[in-house]
């Protein structure tokens, strides 16, 4: 009887075999089969952050159209005296609110960051934020395929970007 | 990173600060005025029980050693409370703690 070599043995077989299991890998993850996990929603909005001017920010959000609302309630402090470090707190009653943007008009990228609320999670995020200068915060709500916002104007003494 | 979870009735108060420099990519290493790169948490991901309550995108706008706090509904005690992250470098941290 003929021996054939064992695919573990014949260096050849072995990176054929190696190759034919990497390119399904690579084709699966080309594919968007095999994610990390917490890559399972939407990719980092890559256009949206790097936007430097807010009518950019916006329209890579998808905010064609946004409303003044009056069911977001957005707590910043009116002067923040360092600007790495200003307390944002925002509250939505705007129904089916799905998520909440966060934008600092005059930052070098005006959008700071997105939070995606899922249906176990109430409609209330409270975080820290860096302003480059004195501007608006501007919080957004995303409920079905509308956008809502509320303002604030933050004076801020020391800038909080470079230094 | 630190959690901290507090139940009130059926809602559990999250309170989470991670530890990273969040770097703008502006800044300037005061001795060799060398920029130091852009280095800052990307994705933050909440989770209970398993499902993902929260998903957040982040830019190097959120200040360093960021801080967050939200609140998950239908909590009760012995419910597990997830909170990872990942930065544009491909760093991770994840905790987790158990309601009580």
């Amino acid at each position: 009887m003929r021996t054939q070599p064992t695919p573990e043995k014949s260096p050849r077989r072995k990176f054929l075999r190696d190759f034919a299991i990497g390119s399904a890998y690579l084709t699966a993850i080309a594919a968007g089969w095999l994610r990390p996990v917490y890559l399972l929603a939407a990719e980092w909005n890559k256009a949206a952050f790097d936007a430097k001017v807010l009518a950019d920010t916006l329209k890579d959000i998808g905010a064609i159209s946004v409303v003044d609302s009056d069911q977001i309630q957005l707590k910043a402090p009116e002067i923040a005296e360092n600007g790495a470090i200003v307390p944002v707190e925002i509250t939505s009653r705007v129904p089916g609110t799905q998520a909440i943007y966060i934008i600092a008009d005059k930052n070098p990228q005006p959008l700071v960051a997105i939070f995606d609320i899922g249906a176990g999670l109430e409609p209330f995020i409270s975080t820290r934020i860096k302003m480059g200068e004195s501007s608006k915060v501007r919080v957004l709500v995303k409920a079905g395929d509308k956008f809502y916002v509320a303002t604030q104007e933050v004076k801020v003494t020391i800038g909080g970007c470079g230094g | 990173m630190k959690i901290r979870a507090q139940l009130h009735g059926d809602v559990a108060d999250i309170k989470v600060l991670m530890f990273h420099p969040m770097e703008t990519g502006l800044r300037k290493d005061p001795i060799t005025g060398d920029v130091i790169p852009l280095h800052f948490i990307q994705r933050v991901v909440a989770a209970h029980n398993g499902k993902t309550v929260m998903d957040a995108q982040w830019s190097q706008a959120i200040s360093k050693n960021p801080f967050v706090n939200f609140r998950i509904r239908g909590a009760k005690p012995g419910d597990k409370v997830t909170v990872s992250w990942v930065d544009n470098k491909g760093e991770k941290a994840s905790i987790e703690t158990t309601l009580n």
